[in-house]
């Protein structure tokens, strides 16, 4: 168990009659970049919130980074980072205080928040926009800030929530250049994505269909079991299945 | 505590960035202090009286004269009998009809007098009740005069009237306390309920709710900097008061600010409590309008409480300001004191628990 | 529409001015109709006891203590009494000499709690109706206040009431209108689009109209049927004054609309800047003749002065339309230049 940061069994959400999740299970090793894949209404999302503490399984049990679901959701919350599809940092606080309040949040000291912050810029080619506001940059830079606030405390393991619907490619690309650093530097990701070309940088995925992980592996290996040319036709296979419409 | 402090300056750094709200948070209550005073007066002017003269004496004519001179009146010479005369009250043409009977000087040294006979139209109360008051001192001091001059005895006044508190019976002494309650409703109220549902909107709300950040914590960062805002407000709106009006209160500062902090503390929550269960901005908005609306109108801040119908009497006990307001005008005016107020004091302490416990319980970080 | 699709806000806003114009109308009313007096009679002879006995029976009064002695400054800041009756230890000696003439000191003395001045003022007029039983001048006048036995003074409100909600809540409503398509992004959409500045705007404000439309039908209807209000001046004139109100007012909002930075910014001036003024200088509370001449000017501006000028004409004292055509002009007027202003605003902003 212990080598897995993020460990599922049968975990089950339901709202009223509808069974958003339906009894899934995986496991997510350390230092491993996890792609979650699925069609719209397919469950990725609620998944995800029960993951992050965010919202209670209706049975089934779990652990993420060592902690219950069921139970330490709040514990949870210390030590995972996550990025959600929209926007969400401040537009109206600048770079610099942006990165104070979420390093705040986690605890960070001043000294410690001053230097990982101006690392986290000069890794971001950031450091003259510091004083600027979130709100005036460009989408692209707005999410590479983004991750870099929700890995700035060190999370043992961040949830990424499509973090790069609508960037362009090139910011695209170089957004997984930080996910593949942050990942070296033993980092867990479990990242939810639309894009195909992106689910073949994972070193396993998983996909979703209708509340269920219908398969689990790594992308030469889906595909070959699928006789697929690329994740985008294993995708596909899968989804024509599907009964929960897009 | 970092955290807590850290999201504090976080809320002031974004309410002093904001290009509109720091303009709001100090010209609006100045500017209100210094304009809405003026207004807020129920003398009234330009009383319409007839007169029905079936005297025709040389009395009867001073007394008409005296009546046209006086500023407060317009005399409506239309009528020339009292029928017509209510005739025209009822259509709201003439607001008071002073009747002077036939003998009216002839019997009034005799043992059973003729009776002048004063009618006002009191559906619009204020200009009737207080159009005929004038009218009754207009024409006593008419009589006092004549009776003087006809060397009959005098006699002094049976009665005296002395008005404590207020002696000059200015109807603005009243009123500000009332105008710093509203100051304090309306922006403590529209902004700490916008303030939390704009990080909803923004989707950032959603942010704060994956990080350690405690319900509580949060809650109360986005309320602490209203609380003080709203001390503020009180403050500015009490230095107006002092310096243009030269309105003080007469009893201790300690207790307005207490009644003023437990009133913050409960009305915010409530504003919290209607942010957590809107969808978005204009729906709280609205909200939170028909709330300030009926705390405004039906607190007793304009118009009596007394003079409401009693179930709307009974309605009152549930308006936080009411109690609020109570305690403003009491301190303000009369200088009363803690232990005289303390049901008062205990019911914005009631409210204060109540909607804070609201507030908590509506405030959902897990699903 | 954006709130057309949002049931929720859109039952509120169509509950909101029901259950304000039901409770307003009903309880609102400057008539002081009820007088709490304590009275202080050392000696509890005949005559106090007469004038006593005139005070409990009146429905004006609440006699709440009759004592021999009183700390009257606790009994008024406590807030128990509004009023004081003090009678002098000598009273019926004095009421005996007052009978034959000889000038005494006063036999009774009032004592008011006058920080609520309204109380103080009316109260004393009643007081000194019921008490006085000499000779003297009180006895010359006859006083009759004509209430009305059905609360017919809460109409007196009514115009005052539809004044301030139908401004307020159609400028809440689109206020956010351009403003949100600002924040969404979505105004770039309308900048390449071949539609011209004017039908988009009212294309925007339609909905909000006939959302507004069904408040002014229902208030109507309240005000008729619940509040008894006479509406003699011709239900036609009301509607149509009600309507140019209804679209001066969504084009406020609009103004708002085209000069604010953000959604909350729009609703925050539309809601809570022009509360108070709207409330206070509209003569809806209070007379607007007592203004300084300096503060005279401003009420000329506020457009629910005019509509409440008007309306209590037509409703209340039953004018026909002809007697307001002063007030509908400056209505007009009023829209006209909002309208304009907004617009030219909304097409710099486009281009």
């Amino acid at each position: 168990m212990s080598d897995y940061i993020i460990s599922v069994k049968e975990l089950t959400k339901c709202f009223g009659d509808f069974t958003a999740v339906n009894r899934i299970s995986f496991d997510v090793q350390r230092g491993e970049i996890f792609g979650f894949l699925g069609a719209n209404g397919a469950g990725k999302t609620t998944a995800m919130r029960m993951l992050c503490g965010l919202s209670y399984p209706t049975s089934g049990s779990g652990t993420v980074a060592g902690w219950d679901v069921m139970r330490e959701g709040e514990q949870i919350k210390r030590h995972i980072g996550y990025m959600s599809q929209k926007f969400s940092l401040y537009n109206d606080l600048t770079v610099w205080e942006n990165i104070r309040l979420f390093a705040g949040i986690y605890g960070l000291s001043k000294a410690e928040t001053e230097k990982r912050a101006a690392e986290a810029l000069e890794r971001l080619n950031f450091s003259s926009e510091r004083n600027t506001l979130v709100g005036s940059l460009p989408l692209g830079w707005k999410q590479k800030l983004s991750f870099a606030v929700a890995t700035i405390h060190r999370p043992k393991v961040v949830f990424l929530d499509e973090p790069t619907g609508g960037v362009d490619p090139i910011t695209r690309r170089q957004f997984w250049e930080m996910i593949y650093e942050a990942a070296d530097g033993g980092t867990t990701i479990f990242v939810t994505t639309h894009y195909m070309d992106e689910a073949e940088y994972c070193s396993r995925v998983s996909i979703m269909v209708d509340g269920e992980v219908r398969a689990l592996d790594t992308p030469a290996r889906l595909k070959e079991q699928f006789a697929a040319e690329s994740m985008d036709e294993v995708f596909r296979i899968l989804a024509r299945g599907a009964k929960r419409g897009e | 505590m970092r955290q807590l402090f850290i999201l504090i300056q976080k809320e002031f750094t974004q309410i002093f960035r904001n290009p509109f709200l720091p303009k709001l948070i100090i010209v609006f209550p100045v500017m209100v202090m210094l304009v809405m005073p003026w207004v807020t007066t129920m003398d009234v002017r330009n009383v319409s009286v007839a007169i029905i003269d079936e005297d025709g004496s040389s009395l009867s004519r001073r007394i008409t004269s005296d009546i046209r001179a006086a500023e407060y009146f317009t005399l409506n010479d239309e009528p020339t009998t009292h029928g017509e005369a209510m005739a025209l009250l009822e259509d709201c043409e003439v607001d008071v009809i002073l009747l002077i009977p036939k003998d009216f000087e002839r019997d009034m040294t005799s043992i059973d007098p003729q009776k002048l006979d004063i009618s006002a139209n009191a559906v619009n109360a204020t200009k009737g009740s207080l159009g005929s008051q004038y009218l009754v001192q207009t024409i006593g001091s008419t009589l006092s005069k004549y009776m003087s001059e006809q060397c009959m005895q005098q006699t002094s006044d049976f009665v005296v009237v002395q008005n404590r508190y207020n002696p000059t019976l200015n109807y603005r002494h009243l009123m500000i306390p009332a105008l710093m309650i509203m100051l304090l409703i309306l922006i403590c109220g529209f902004l700490s309920a916008v303030n939390i549902v704009i990080e909803k909107e923004n989707g950032t709300i959603e942010q704060i709710n994956v990080t350690p950040v405690g319900r509580f914590t949060f809650i109360l960062a986005k309320l602490i900097p209203f609380w003080l805002i709203g001390l503020f407000v009180v403050s500015v709106a009490m230095v107006v008061a002092w310096i243009v009006y030269d309105l003080t209160p007469i009893g201790s500062l300690g207790n307005i600010y207490l009644a003023t902090i437990l009133f913050i503390l409960g009305f915010s929550g409530f504003g919290v409590a209607v942010a957590n269960l809107s969808n978005n901005i204009q729906q709280t908005m609205f909200v939170m309008f028909f709330f300030i609306i009926i705390f405004m109108l039906l607190s007793g801040l304009l118009t009596p409480i007394s003079s409401m119908p009693e179930w709307a009497q009974n309605f009152t006990i549930i308006l936080p300001p009411r109690y609020y307001i109570e305690i403003m005008r009491a301190v303000y005016l009369k200088g009363t004191t803690f232990v005289e107020l303390w049901h008062n004091f205990a019911a914005l302490g009631i409210f204060v628990i109540l909607f804070n416990t609201l507030a908590a319980i509506t405030y959902k970080k897990q699903a | 529409m954006h709130i057309l699709r949002d049931v929720r806000t859109m039952m509120i806003v169509l509950l909101i001015p029901v259950v304000l114009m039901i409770l307003f109308g009903f309880a609102i009313s400057t008539e002081v109709n009820n007088l709490n007096v304590a009275i202080v009679a050392p000696n509890r002879t005949e005559g106090v006891r007469q004038v006593v006995e005139r005070l409990a029976n009146n429905p004006y009064f609440t006699v709440v203590d009759y004592d021999s002695s009183i700390d009257i400054d606790k009994v008024l800041r406590s807030g128990k009494a509004d009023a004081v009756v003090v009678f002098d230890e000598d009273y019926e000696h004095l009421i005996a000499q007052r009978a034959e003439g000889i000038d005494t000191h006063p036999a009774i003395q009032f004592i008011f709690d006058a920080s609520n001045t309204n109380i103080a003022q009316t109260g004393a007029v009643y007081l000194q109706n019921v008490v006085s039983t000499d000779h003297s001048r009180q006895e010359l006048l006859n006083l009759h206040l004509l209430y009305n036995p059905q609360m017919k003074s809460a109409y007196n409100f009514v115009p005052g009431i539809m004044g301030l909600i139908f401004i307020l809540i159609c400028a809440m409503m689109t206020s956010v209108s351009i403003v949100r398509e600002k924040e969404m992004g979505t105004m770039e959409v309308l900048l390449v689009s071949p539609v011209r500045p004017i039908k988009i705007i009212l294309a925007k404000m339609i909905p909000y109209f006939v959302i507004s439309c069904i408040n002014l039908a229902t208030i109507l209807l309240i005000a008729h049927y619940l509040l008894d209000v006479p509406m003699s001046g011709g239900l036609g004139g009301i509607v149509f004054i009600s309507l140019i109100y209804l679209i001066l007012a969504l084009a406020l909002g609009l103004l708002v609309s085209t000069l604010a930075s953000s959604q909350v910014v729009a609703l925050l001036i539309s809601a809570m800047v022009m509360l108070l003024p709207m409330m206070m200088l509209s003569g809806m509370v209070f007379p607007l003749e007592n203004l300084p001449t300096v503060l005279k000017p401003l009420p000329y501006i506020v457009p629910a002065r005019w509509y409440i000028e008007a309306i209590r004409k037509m409703m209340i004292m039953g004018l026909p339309l002809s007697a307001v055509v002063k007030e509908v002009a400056i209505l007009i007027f009023m829209t006209f230049v909002l309208m304009g202003v907004s617009l030219k605003k909304f097409k710099d902003k486009l281009e």
